[in-house]
């Protein structure tokens, strides 16, 4: 549904691959406490929950929060209601994409942006050219800060500095072209 | 000899790529057959179901369909695509109108996906259908005397697509032992090192992996040994990084578990991708080498 407005954001949220969860929380608190990155969350992972169920969709969708979270599935574990957090708060982070939301100090969606851009160019990820791309969209002097790290990958064989391109990057262009004109509003 | 789908993964190609060298020789060695998947595609990884969920789990179909032809599971050594494609898969699988509006999008380029994919991690693959008992029977170095602490990772057991316990796993242990090794146990065994946020946070996940090395060292570890391309990655090449941050002192060699299996073997370096390694392993296999 696109009327986004019109719907409440719960719905909104649980119509989203990963968000279906979100009715079930119960506010325990223990996604937070198992969350090794809550300390950097705006909001910590069931307070964000707790501000999806309460409808405050432009204070979710433009935090940072869910974009600290490193996936490492601690909450999906330990959750008693099996909302399945992780997946829910990736979905968060797909909607507020979807929507145009630009999250203030959070370098992550530049990091994902510039992944998808080198799967959507050759069909797999380049990391040389996943991190290039990444610093020139944030901080190219961050780059410097890096340059061991790079060197003793590249020293050692493991960054390839040329991308390879699949056989069936036209096809995999035309699964999304597809998508896209049959999405509809999801 | 069994045959199987192997799906690589994009780090096969760059910062894993001695997680792939070792992984094709101890299959070999195993009495595997690895038919790598024509001509596949980025799972996606967390990044593209991040920024579109549903995006994500079309260009993840493609390699579910393009497996699925093959008529045999498909394994992969890395703990993210395994994560990412059997996201893809139970979606489906959960949701038909979902799986309806993917195989109208795979149309475009002739394929489908009917929903009999599966999607395996090898190194649960090697246990399952290897078994450790075999593997110890073609053990010609056992690793005796050399004190790992093993480290599964996250994405391995916790969304609970795994094979062992998300909160104890011990399969890892199990390989270590068989191989002659030393477990040393240590209380952050289950704790994550970050992941991919090294790259946009990387203040938290140098912390995070301060604590891991740190505990592994402090247990008595020579070496870590983890199945993850992600984990091995950011504990061998920020190895240093987490030293100046923290004024520490660490050379902990991390290798992969395949990496670990193969000197067992008694493969030789080049056949297990060891020069790939930042913290240099040699000294600590050289007794075993
Ligand atoms: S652990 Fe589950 S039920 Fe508890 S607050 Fe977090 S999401 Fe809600
Ligand atoms: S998966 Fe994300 S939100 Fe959940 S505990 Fe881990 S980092 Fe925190």
């Amino acid at each position: 549904m696109g009327k986004t407005q019109a719907m409440n954001f719960v719905n909104e949220v649980s119509q989203v691959p990963g968000g279906e969860g979100v009715n079930l929380c119960m506010q325990c608190g223990t996604c937070t406490a198992s969350c090794p990155s809550a300390k950097i969350w705006e909001f910590t992972p069931s307070e964000i929950i707790a501000m999806v169920r309460a409808d405050m969709r432009d204070e979710v969708l433009s935090s940072s929060s869910m974009w600290c979270c490193l996936s490492c599935y601690s909450c999906t574990v330990r959750c008693p209601r099996d909302v399945k957090p992780t997946n829910l708060f990736h979905s968060l982070e797909s909607l507020a994409i979807k929507h145009g939301y630009k999250p203030q100090n959070t370098n992550t969606p530049a990091m994902y942006n510039s992944f998808v851009k080198s799967i959507k160019k050759n069909g797999r990820v380049s990391e040389f050219n996943m991190m290039m791309g990444y610093y020139l969209s944030t901080n190219p002097f961050a780059a410097l800060g890096m340059m061991s790290v790079a060197w003793n990958l590249l020293s050692h064989g493991r960054m390839p500095l040329s991308a390879r391109k699949i056989k069936g990057k036209n096809d995999l262009d035309k699964i999304i072209k597809k998508l896209e004109d049959i999405r509809g509003d999801q | 000899m069994k045959s199987y789908t192997y799906y690589p993964g994009c780090s096969s190609e760059a910062t894993a790529v001695g997680l792939d060298i070792s992984a094709r020789s101890v299959a070999e060695a195993l009495g595997m057959e690895l038919k790598e998947l024509e001509d596949w595609n980025c799972c996606g990884s967390t990044p593209y179901g991040s920024l579109d969920e549903l995006e994500a789990i079309v260009v993840a179909a493609r390699n579910l369909a393009l497996a699925e032809k093959t008529g045999l599971d498909l394994v992969t050594p890395c703990s993210a695509c395994f994560v990412t494609l059997n996201k893809a898969r139970v979606h489906m699988m959960e949701k038909p109108q979902l799986k309806a509006k993917v195989n109208e999008a795979l149309a475009a380029a002739n394929l489908e996906y009917k929903g009999t994919v599966k999607v395996r991690l090898l190194i649960e693959a090697l246990m399952a259908d290897i078994t450790t008992q075999q593997i110890a029977a073609k053990v010609k170095n056992p690793l005796k005397g050399l004190k790992i602490a093993p480290y599964t990772g996250c994405q391995e057991v916790r969304p609970r697509f795994g094979f062992d316990h998300p909160e104890n796993p011990v399969a890892l242990d199990s390989i270590v032992e068989v191989l002659g090794a030393e477990v040393v146990p240590y209380p952050s065994k289950c704790k994550c090192c970050g992941g991919s946020a090294v790259i946009a946070e990387e203040g938290l996940t140098l912390e995070l992996m301060y604590r891991l090395l740190d505990d592994a060292t402090k247990n008595g570890a020579q070496c870590i040994v983890t199945p993850c391309p992600l984990c091995q990655m950011n504990l061998d090449a920020y190895q240093g990084k987490v030293n100046s941050k923290f004024n520490a002192k660490f050379n902990l060699p991390v290798l992969f578990v395949t990496q670990l299996i193969g000197v067992a073997l008694g493969l030789k370096g080049d056949k297990l991708g060891l020069n790939k390694n930042i913290i240099n392993p040699n000294k600590v296999l050289a007794k075993y080498l």
